[in-house]
């Protein structure tokens, strides 16, 4: 028998199973060389003693393996006489279909669609226009379901809290408002507080604080605000920017983080507001922030299950739950994009100097966003282009490009395999992750498109832009 | 009106009349009245002169009452709602319209196929050719004048071979002739010393241009790869045009600034 076996003649080759960290799993092992990523998978899902069998990709030295482990030595020519280590990548259970197809356009608003949220369950659809109103639509029927008025300028920002409960708003003039997303009334009356406008609102994550009560906006003005919902009123000031705040994100571990235009990002703690850190590097205004965590952040407990929960406590449990799986051991990433053509990867918690710095964008920076599982970081520039860089290490991975105007907006979809871009010339890209290939194509809207989102649930599309329709994709 | 001081006199000695100031505020008052009925029974062109004036008056009042009725205490922000919505990464970014870009794009191919490029010195002083050329008399009893002299600073290049001198009817002398410029970068304000590749247009004529003369005015190619530029597709830049700004037979050197 073993002779038989030696005679075949399959070459073996050492081989070590590492994860994205650098980690090691198991001891180093010899390998037949006729080895392809399925039987890996089953090892590795042997190795973790994982139950269901979770779909993994393995990579070496940065290149995804698709073919046995025969022809990938063969093409490379790697020596066999050194360890091989193989990155082994977790990837989501569930697959997403791509959309292909402009399921309604609603027309509703009077003036350009601004901003475009899904709820954190999926379930609810909201958008901010150039009309004063934020508007809540139907997504079984298709068709407008609530107009909210009481604004006196643009909205420009929206978000939901993360247990789906609130809705917030602010606009050009400053205000805030605070909506009930099942009837549509406002809450209140608006928050004043700001003396310019808002350029971004981000909640408090649920496994720090549940029910949902605080959140914050960052204004022109060059501070940003913490507000209390149930108190209606501002309860912390977080001043020191000397020019306007563009974005604002509040981090998993209970930190603020604010990117602002005079090149700073400056790290905040939330119950006095004091400033921790300043993270200095950019050569031009900030324009994007984004966490590695954010996606869990924004969907809070709810996942791809769809299912509810009742009690508050419960979904804080289940988020922090959530929270934990996904952040791992490693300390939180930010990555920031700037007016200076570059991106800089920082890891706030260890220290105050960017871990790497991303060039290659020939135009602005626009938006930045981490995949749902913080494997990867896409970023939108002014130079019709969208790069996809790894999310722990920050080296460039591909570029897609195929618009032809400045890209907007990108969202991602929630298993990370897929990437939705929306740009100045109208269309809307879906691009495939695996391949680095563009997906699909999805044109029809009559003019720019200034806002996508990608439900978390996975099964549709909504975009918004400058001709005033919403339009819903399907796959 | 009174020609003289009588009346005020009249009055410094015994005041006014008993009614004086009742009678002056109900004639004042009648005055409104007086003026409503002349408005309206003035015929011709009395008439609408003074409609004119009347008109000038309502509107110098009504702007002043608008003035007083605006509050003193200022809004926090504009209440007025804009067209033209745009998103809030937008806002403080001035994006020229589209109808503009294209405009620009295609004045800029007319200006391309004129052949008219945006120089430093757009006019310069006509060279006539008495002043270029000097006549060189030629031959045993010197009587043919048919050989020019450059007097000006030409730019011959390093491949140049003369032609047999009897039948060269340029001369191009080789204390005139420079192979380097200085060249000002018009942002940066700093000179550099670069080597001159070629001439590419003198705006006196094309003879001139062929025969590498330098003048004021006149355009060249200068070689700046020391300068370190790159082209945004990644590409070293090696050669960049530059405006010749003196005048190189005073001077005794090549002075010019760079178009970029």
């Amino acid at each position: 028998m073993e002779v038989e076996a030696q005679q075949r003649d399959v070459n073996n080759v050492m081989c070590q199973l590492v994860d994205p960290e650098g980690t090691t799993l198991g001891p180093p092992m010899y390998l037949p060389q006729d080895v392809g990523p399925q039987q890996l998978q089953q090892m590795v899902n042997k190795l973790l003693s994982n139950e269901d069998k979770l779909p993994y990709t393995f990579y070496i030295s940065d290149q995804e393996l698709v073919v046995p482990l025969e022809s990938y030595l063969q093409k490379n020519k790697v020596s066999v006489e050194k360890v091989l280590s193989i990155v082994y990548q977790p990837q989501a259970i569930f697959r997403i279909r791509p959309v292909n197809r402009c399921s309604a356009t609603i027309a509703g608003h009077s003036e350009a669609v601004l901003s475009v949220a899904f709820s954190p369950d999926g379930k609810q659809l909201a958008s901010g226009s150039g009309d004063t109103t934020v508007r809540l639509w139907d997504l079984s029927t298709q068709t407008p379901m609530f107009t909210c008025k009481g604004h006196k300028n643009w909205v420009l920002s929206i978000a939901w809290s993360p247990d789906g409960k609130h809705l917030v708003s602010g606009s050009k003039a400053g205000e805030i408002q605070c909506w009930d997303p099942l009837t549509g009334q406002p809450s209140g009356n608006p928050l004043v507080g700001h003396k310019k406008w808002i350029t971004g609102i981000s909640w408090e994550p649920v496994h720090l604080s549940s029910p949902c009560r605080r959140f914050v906006s960052s204004s022109k003005d060059g501070d940003a605000r913490i507000w209390d919902v149930t108190l209606r009123r501002c309860v912390i000031c977080l001043s020191g920017h000397t020019l306007a705040v563009t974005c604002v994100k509040w981090g998993g571990d209970g930190v603020i983080y604010t990117g602002s235009q005079d090149c700073t990002i400056k790290v905040w703690e939330t119950s006095q507001g004091k400033l921790i850190r300043e993270l200095k590097g950019h050569g031009h205004w900030v324009n994007s922030l984004a966490l590695s965590t954010e996606y869990v952040l924004r969907t809070g407990a709810f996942d791809h299950t769809g299912k509810q929960y009742s009690s508050a406590e419960e979904m804080k449990q289940v988020a922090l739950e959530r929270y934990k799986k996904m952040k791992g051991n490693a300390p939180e990433r930010l990555v920031s994009g700037s007016d200076d053509f570059t991106m800089f990867l920082w890891e706030p918690s260890v220290s105050k100097h960017p871990k790497t710095r991303m060039t290659g964008h020939q135009q602005l920076v626009n938006h930045v966003y981490f995949s749902p599982d913080g494997q990867w970081v896409a970023s939108a520039s002014f130079d019709k282009s969208v790069k996809l860089w790894n999310g722990i290490t920050g080296k460039f991975v591909a570029a897609f490009r195929g618009h032809v105007g400045p890209v907007y907006q990108i969202s991602w979809s929630a298993d990370s395999r897929l990437l939705l871009s929306g740009s100045k010339d109208s269309t809307l890209k879906i691009w495939d992750i695996r391949t680095k290939k563009l997906k699909q194509d999805l044109p029809g809207h009559a003019d720019e498109v200034f806002a996508v989102d990608w439900s978390p649930d996975g099964e549709k599309v909504a975009s918004g832009g400058k001709d005033k329709v919403l339009k819903l994709w399907m796959g | 009106m009174p020609q003289g001081d009588y009346i005020e006199r009249h009055r410094k000695l015994h005041g006014y009349r008993h009614d004086h100031f009742e009678r002056k505020r109900k004639k004042e008052a009648r005055e409104v009245h007086k003026r409503s009925a002349m408005a309206q029974k003035a015929l011709g062109i009395k008439g609408k002169l003074f409609a004119k004036k009347r008109y000038a008056e309502k509107a110098l009042m009504k702007k002043t009452l608008a003035m007083h009725e605006e509050s003193s205490s200022r809004r926090k922000v504009d209440d007025d709602v804009h067209e033209g919505a745009v998103p809030a990464y937008l806002l403080d970014r001035d994006t020229t319209t589209r109808a503009k870009v294209l405009s620009n794009t295609i004045k800029q191919k007319r200006k391309e196929k004129a052949g008219k490029w945006e120089v430093p010195l757009p006019k310069v002083r006509p060279v006539a050719e008495d002043e270029m050329f000097k006549v060189i008399r030629t031959g045993k009893r010197k009587t043919k004048q048919w050989k020019r002299m450059v007097t000006k600073a030409t730019f011959v290049g390093p491949s140049f071979t003369r032609k047999p001198p009897k039948y060269e009817r340029f001369i191009r002398p080789s204390g005139l002739r420079f192979n380097k410029a200085h060249v000002t970068h018009p942002e940066l304000k700093c000179t550099f010393n670069l080597e001159i590749i070629g001439v590419k247009k003198n705006p006196n004529g094309s003879m001139y241009t062929s025969l590498g003369v330098l003048t004021k005015g006149t355009i060249i190619e200068v070689n700046v790869s020391e300068l370190g530029l790159v082209t945004p597709a990644g590409k070293v830049v090696w050669g960049k045009y530059a405006q010749v700004t003196n005048n190189p037979e005073n001077d005794g050197c090549v002075n010019g600034v760079l178009l970029v």
